[in-house]
C-alpha cells in the first residue's frame, strides 16, 4: 500500500479521499492555491503544499507543480479528484514518467474515453448502443445538415474533447446550424483546447441513467448498480438516485450488461462511469464514460456498503477487486443532492462569497460531504460545490423523505444555495412518484408556483 | 445620457467583445464574465454606443461595479 497520496483536488473530494486514507493508515498530502489557504481540505491533510495563485492553470491545473509538490513531500501516489485534471491523460502519463501512481485508470484509457466521438466508436464497436450520430467530428455545417436532414431535427452539437455539458448546443432547424455549430466550436475551442464537435440526434424526455462499473489490472470488471441522475441543469447533475426509479428489470439489465462490455472492451482498471441516456421507449443510448471518481459515488456506496474509494487506492496500488459480482447487492434505495452555491430564484447564476454561517444536518441515514466550514471564502475561480447531502432508507420514499428534513435543518448563510429548489423537486408530485427525465428544469416544471 | 453599466455578479472579466464607440442593441454583451465555471454576459440595459470600458481581461470585478459606459 501507498506511504503518502497527494490529492490534487480541493473541496469535499479532497477530504473525502483523505478520509478514506485516513482508514488505510495511509499519510495524506494536500496541494491548494492562494484563494484557499483557510480551506478546509488544507486544515485536514497531514502535510500542504501551496502551489499558485487562484486561477486553476496557474495552480489546480499546473501538472508541474503539483509533480514538484508530490516529489517534496514523498506522496507514492496521486489521487486527482473529479475535474481539474482527473480526466487529463497527460497528467496521468506525467506521475507515471515521474514514478508516481496515478489512482485512476491508464492514460491510454482517458485518452480514448476523453475524446468523446472516439468513445462512441469504440463503444459500438463493442456492441453498446449510442446516440445516432456523425461518426466523428465535422468539418463544416454541410456534413450536420446532411445528417440531420436524414436522421430528423432536433439536433445536438458536442464538443469532442468535451464533457460536463461545455459547448454542448441544441439546434431546432437547419437554419439555426450556422450561428449554433460557431458558438459550440469557440466554446469548445476555449474550454477545451479544441474546437472539434460532432453532431448527435437530440432525444426528447430521456433519464439520465448510469452504471458505475470498476476493473483491476488482472481484467475482472464488475459493476456496482446503476444511478439515476435526471435532475439536472445546463447539463449538470443535482439530484442522484440510487435504485433508478420504476426502471424496468430488462432495461438495467440491458444497461448493466453493455456498461461491464463496454469497460472490458478497453480493459479498463479502477472506478468508471458508462452514462446513458434512457428513452420512454425503453431504448438505452450510451453517452459517454466518465474515466473517474463521480460527484455522486456515494449514492452507489450507500445501497452497496461498499468503499469505493478504498478500493480505488487498494486497485492502484496491485491488489485484487475486493468484491466479486455477486457480493455487491443493492439494498435499500440512497438519494443525493448537491448544494450549490447559486441562487436559483436567477436561473443558478453562481453565487460566490463567504460562508458567514454553517448548520451541517445529522441524523438516521443522512450523511454529509462537505468542502466548507463556516468563516470559508467561496471563491469566484472554481466549481460552485459546496456540499453534499446522501440519504438512505429502506425505499425511495423513506430515503426522500430524509433528505428532506435533512434539507431543512441544514442552514448556509452568506451565500445563496440551490436548497430552496431541491426541496422544491423533492415536494414535486412528478419526482416523488419517479417520473423524471433530463429536460425537466429547463422546460420550468419546478418554477415557484 | 451617458449610462453606467455594472456587473450583476461577481467575477474575472473572461472577455470583451465590445470596444469603445462600437453600436450595441439592447440585450448585447457588453462584457463576458467568468464566475465559478460559468460564462455570463454583462448586457447592454438599452441600444447605444459604448463610450468607456472600465476593465481589463483577467480583472476580478465586484457586484455592482461599473464595468462600461453607455451613451
Amino acid at each position: 500500500m501507498f506511504r503518502a497520496v497527494l490529492v490534487a483536488n480541493r473541496g469535499e473530494i479532497a477530504r473525502r479521499v483523505f478520509r478514506a486514507c485516513r482508514g488505510l493508515g495511509i499519510r495524506t498530502i494536500a496541494v491548494y492555491s492562494e484563494a484557499d489557504r483557510d480551506a478546509a481540505h488544507v486544515r485536514e491533510a497531514d502535510e500542504a503544499v501551496l502551489i499558485g495563485p487562484a486561477p486553476a492553470r496557474e495552480s489546480y491545473l499546473a501538472i508541474d507543480r503539483i509533480l514538484e509538490a508530490a516529489r517534496r513531500t514523498g506522496a507514492d501516489a496521486v489521487h486527482p479528484g473529479y475535474g481539474f485534471l482527473s480526466e487529463n491523460w497527460r497528467f496521468a502519463q506525467a506521475c507515471a514518467d515521474a514514478g508516481i501512481t496515478f489512482i485512476g485508470p491508464s492514460p491510454a484509457a482517458i485518452q480514448a474515453m476523453g475524446d468523446k466521438s472516439e468513445a462512441r466508436r469504440l463503444m459500438a464497436k463493442a456492441g453498446v448502443p449510442v446516440v445516432p450520430g456523425t461518426p466523428g467530428p465535422i468539418s463544416g455545417i454541410e456534413e450536420a445538415t446532411q445528417f440531420g436532414n436524414a436522421a430528423g431535427f432536433p439536433l445536438l452539437l458536442k464538443a469532442a474533447k468535451g464533457g460536463g455539458g461545455i459547448g454542448m448546443a441544441r439546434v431546432s432547424a437547419a437554419g439555426e446550424l450556422a450561428a449554433a455549430f460557431a458558438a459550440a466550436t469557440r466554446r469548445a475551442a476555449a474550454a477545451f483546447g479544441e474546437g472539434a464537435v460532432y453532431v448527435e440526434r437530440y432525444l426528447e424526455r430521456p433519464r439520465h441513467v448510469e452504471v458505475q462499473v470498476f476493473g483491476d489490472s488482472a481484467g475482472t470488471v464488475v459493476h456496482l448498480h446503476e444511478r439515476d441522475c435526471s435532475i439536472q441543469r445546463r447539463h449538470q447533475k443535482l439530484i442522484e438516485e440510487s435504485p433508478a426509479p420504476g426502471l424496468p428489470a430488462a432495461t438495467k439489465a440491458g444497461l448493466t450488461a453493455a456498461a461491464v462490455a463496454g469497460a472490458r472492451a478497453i480493459g479498463y482498471v479502477n472506478a468508471g462511469t458508462m452514462e446513458f441516456l434512457v428513452e420512454e421507449s425503453g431504448r438505452l443510448s450510451f453517452i459517454e464514460m466518465n474515466t473517474r471518481l463521480q460527484v455522486e459515488h456515494p449514492v452507489t456506496e450507500e445501497v452497496t456498503g461498499l468503499d469505493l474509494v478504498v478500493a480505488q487506492l487498494r486497485v492502484a496500488a496491485g491488489e485484487a477487486l475486493p468484491w466479486r459480482q455477486d457480493e455487491v447487492a443493492q439494498r435499500g434505495a440512497a438519494i443525493e443532492c448537491r448544494v450549490y452555491a447559486e441562487d436559483p430564484a436567477k436561473n443558478f447564476l453562481p453565487s460566490p462569497g463567504t460562508v458567514s454561517r454553517l448548520v451541517l444536518p445529522e441524523g438516521e441515514g443522512i450523511r454529509v460531504e462537505s468542502g466548507i466550514v463556516e468563516g470559508a471564502s467561496v471563491p469566484v475561480h472554481y466549481d460552485p460545490l459546496l456540499l453534499k447531502l446522501v440519504a438512505r432508507g429502506a425505499d425511495r420514499a423513506e430515503a426522500v423523505a430524509r433528505l428532506d428534513r435533512a434539507l431543512e435543518g441544514c442552514v448556509v448563510e452568506g451565500v445563496r444555495t440551490t436548497i430552496p429548489f431541491v426541496r422544491r423537486v423533492l415536494g414535486d408530485a412528478r419526482f416523488r412518484a419517479g417520473s423524471v427525465h433530463t429536460q425537466m428544469i429547463e422546460q420550468g416544471a419546478f418554477r415557484d408556483a | 445620457m451617458p449610462e453606467e453599466i455594472r456587473a450583476h455578479i461577481t467575477g474575472v472579466v473572461f472577455q470583451i467583445p465590445t470596444k469603445p464607440g462600437d453600436k450595441v442593441g439592447a440585450g448585447d454583451a457588453v462584457i463576458v464574465l467568468e464566475s465559478m465555471k460559468m460564462e455570463i454576459p454583462v448586457e447592454a440595459p438599452r441600444a447605444g454606443a459604448v463610450k468607456e470600458i472600465r476593465v481589463q481581461e483577467g480583472q476580478t470585478v465586484q457586484e455592482g461595479d461599473v464595468v462600461a459606459i453607455l451613451e
